[in-house]
């Protein structure tokens, strides 16, 4: 070994200045350590959520003021170790590599001590001042963990700070903490880990082979341990940089030791043994826990799926004994009154300009906006399941039936928001960590009827089937969702080759949730929605309504019409003609807009007069074809603009949009031709 | 590894309350990783919470509750704990 090109030996140390203006300060920590709470705990409503430049990764930051100084706070994404397997795992790192925050904060899970370091054992490790802190007090107390934070501290070298996040009164210790460490020069020598000893050696060849070819700002002790741990992003910076030869030799010493990741890793749980076996005292074994016995129901095959069926049966009943109700006074109190009043303002304008403004983007932008009580319930009941834990019981018992379509069962309740509304479904595939899943579930996503089309289904077929109607609303809606289990399994083998995610997940430990945390979300998610409405799909219902004018202001000679016209022919596979076509189109805006659209076509016939109507025009085979092609058209406007923001990327939009223009028509061509032959 | 004789098995096999250690894991890199960052390492104890034959199995490793799914406890080598 040469000793003379490295002194490995010595502690690392790091340095940081008092901080002049306001400090950068980052909160890293694992998935379910609380890292939300603790965030909204120090900003309150200061914050901004939106996504890592280029990334689908949500990035949240905020500010809050103490003794006279403002902090911005960046919340880094949940992950369980920086090496780069995601790209949480990527922003963490390159963030506190690149931005150099003033201080790391590290959240740790006091009743979960020993997994939640293995986070710190890697961020000790950059030169970033850290803090550690340990959440979630409460739940370790109860659980009979008892922990010495001056002990770990010592042991650790850098701060430890107790706290329950859930408990406001526990914040001012942390503030006091955080001012400490950034309003003077800190010089921290932690006490770092070490790879296990049988593999010291090569870590060492490494770190000579290495020298000085390490570019800024990365520690060399860092990138080393990283190409040992077979760190993709790394080994490609690094092959880059240095001389072919060294490479070489590198790559022939990675070669035979291929098993560093695990000499790697053990050495941090070592670490984190020391760390703890002096400061942590745990119960005596034998204790069944609240979350042992809560599962024995929640996950066991059966029960768990019975529990589940009774779960999603109450998050209906919500829907349509609260959120329907709620729709419908919302529209009828607030938007149509809004657009009458907006329409008696506008008297003595100009007619097109009262047309646009209160039938465009009110009629357009409203309705969309009439689905904020459903949209409300369903991101509350998708945030308390999330943070009491009960989200990964739910992904485990539908594991089975989920992998089927390739996917796993962290996509069912993602796509069981469908029912409600697609729009959250799309945007609660964010719990998926697998990228190819996650693009896969948000491509079925809009095939789950929601309760716009619901609407259009239970509107129509009254009027053709009479008491037949409600077996023709479960069969439609059986067949879409057969549709998806079929689309699932082929766009899995197409797109994917069939890969197979794997299914690794934490099962949290049940706690009581924390209503701030699930407030915050349901108003984030929220104000999301209707800054879209304002923009998005403000544009698109201003384009539709333009086509429905113009040229002459009857949408019977209108663009819409002439459209329609032109794609009839594909239109009469399917039995309709143009004004269903036309129905069709608008649906864009808001799916139960078809119904509207027909409204005008046939001389605004309003309630029942409507579906009499057009029972007594058309054959229950063209009403079946037209049924069916609305389940399964193109995702509304809404959920458009969330599958562009949740993929980042208008391909797949697009893949998306043509994947559902292509399976409607064929469906609905193939039912309307079925039913013909049948003499409907 | 412990000194135990007892064979060495797929962590799928193991009964619902059984412990073990795992021996070794056969999956790729980037899995491997993910599981050594769950905490599943060589030489650690394994208690298997529930293992219904099919399905994904639930395990708590270092305290904390992980599920699995059956082909990736398929490919994780794990060796019987002698019982005192």
């Amino acid at each position: 070994m040469n000793a003379g090109c490295h002194d490995t030996g010595s502690p690392q140390t790091k340095k940081h200045l008092a901080v002049k203006g306001s400090p950068l300060i980052a909160l890293a920590g694992q998935p379910n350590v609380g890292k939300s709470t603790v965030f909204n705990l120090l900003t309150g409503l200061n914050q901004h959520v939106g996504n890592w430049p280029g990334k689908t990764v949500e990035r949240k930051e905020g500010k809050f003021k103490y003794a006279g100084r403002e902090y911005r706070l960046v919340d880094l994404p949940g992950t369980y170790s920086l090496t780069a397997n995601s790209p949480e795992e990527l922003i963490t790192r390159d963030f506190i590599l690149t931005e150099a925050p003033d201080l790391v904060v590290a959240l740790v899970n006091a009743a979960n001590l020993e997994r939640s370091l293995y986070l710190v054992a890697e961020l000790i490790t950059l030169p970033a001042p850290l803090v550690v802190v340990l959440n979630m007090m409460d739940v370790a107390g109860q659980a009979g963990i008892t922990i010495e934070a001056n002990v770990l501290e010592a042991a650790l070298g850098v701060p430890v700070i107790p706290l329950t996040a859930t408990h406001a009164e526990s914040t001012p210790h942390l503030l006091e903490s955080i001012k400490k460490m950034v309003t003077s020069d800190v010089v921290q020598t932690p006490r770092v880990p070490e790879i296990r000893a049988d593999h010291q050696e090569i870590l060492d060849k490494m770190l000579c082979l290495l020298g000085e070819f390490v570019p800024s700002p990365y520690p060399e002790n860092w990138v080393a341990l990283k190409l040992l741990e077979g760190d993709r992003e790394i080994t490609q910076k690094m092959q880059a940089v240095l001389p072919p030869d060294r490479w070489g030799q590198i790559h022939a010493l990675l070669k035979d030791h291929d098993d560093a990741m695990l000499a790697i890793a053990s050495g941090r749980y070592e670490w984190i043994g020391r760390l703890t076996r002096a400061a942590v005292i745990h119960p005596k074994i034998g204790q069944i826990s609240l979350t042992d016995r809560l599962d024995r129901w929640a996950a066991h095959p059966v029960f768990g799926l019975v529990l589940l069926g009774f779960i999603l049966g109450l998050v209906f009943w919500l829907t349509f004994s609260l959120g329907s109700p709620a729709q419908q006074w919302f529209n009828t109190q607030i938007i149509t009154p809004f657009g009458m009043m907006v329409n008696s303002w506008l008297a003595g304008s100009a007619g097109w300009l009262r047309s646009l403004i209160v039938d465009g983007i009110i009629g357009g932008v409203g309705s969309v906006l009439t689905f904020l009580p459903i949209l409300i319930i369903f991101f509350a009941t998708f945030g308390f399941l999330e943070d009491v834990g009960y989200m990964a019981r739910a992904a485990y018992v539908m594991d089975n039936f989920m992998h089927w379509m390739g996917l796993h069962g962290k996509s069912f309740l993602p796509l069981f928001l469908g029912f409600g509304c697609n729009v959250p479904a799309v945007i609660g595939t964010r719990v998926i960590d697998s990228r190819k899943s996650r693009l896969l579930t948000i491509l079925l996503a809009p095939f789950v009827p929601c309760t716009a089309r619901m609407a259009v289904l239970a509107f129509l077929a009254p009027a053709f089937f009479g008491s037949q109607a409600i077996w023709v609303i479960w069969g439609l809606v059986f067949f879409s969702l057969f549709i998806l289990v079929v689309l699932g399994v082929v766009l899995n083998r197409v797109l994917f080759k069939g890969e197979r995610s794997a299914f690794i997940m934490e099962m949290p430990l049940y706690h009581i949730p924390n209503l701030r945390t699930i407030g915050m979300l349901i108003w984030q998610r929220s104000l999301s929605f209707v800054k879209k409405a304002g923009t998005i799909i403000l544009l698109i219902s201003v384009v539709v309504w333009a086509l429905s004018v113009l040229p002459d202001g009857n949408i019977e000679h209108s663009a819409l019409a002439r459209i329609g016209q032109l794609v009839e022919p594909v239109g009469r596979w399917m039995g309709m003609d143009w004004k269903l076509t036309v129905a069709l189109l608008t649906s864009f805006v808001a799916k139960e807009n078809a119904i509207a659209t027909l409204g005008i076509l046939f001389g605004g016939v309003q309630d029942n007069g409507l579906s009499q109507t057009l029972a007594t025009i058309y054959s229950p085979a063209t009403a079946l074809g037209f049924l069916t092609v609305s389940l399964l058209f193109i995702p509304c406007a809404a959920t458009m603009s969330v599958i562009r923001q949740e993929t980042g990327s208008w391909k797949w939009t697009f893949v998306n949009i043509g994947i559902m223009l292509v399976v409607s028509i064929a469906a609905g061509t193939a039912v309307y031709q079925i039913a013909s032959a049948l003499g409907l | 590894m412990d000194s135990t004789n007892s064979p060495i098995k797929p962590l799928s096999e193991i009964k619902t309350g059984d412990q073990v250690t795992l021996f070794s894991i056969k999956v790729g890199r980037e899995l491997t990783s993910r599981l050594t960052s769950l905490g599943l390492t060589p030489g650690t104890v394994i208690e298997v919470l529930q293992n219904f034959g099919r399905g994904p199995l639930i395990v708590n490793v270092r305290g904390t509750h992980v599920a699995l799914g059956r082909r990736e406890a398929a490919r994780l080598l794990v060796q019987g704990v002698e019982l005192q």
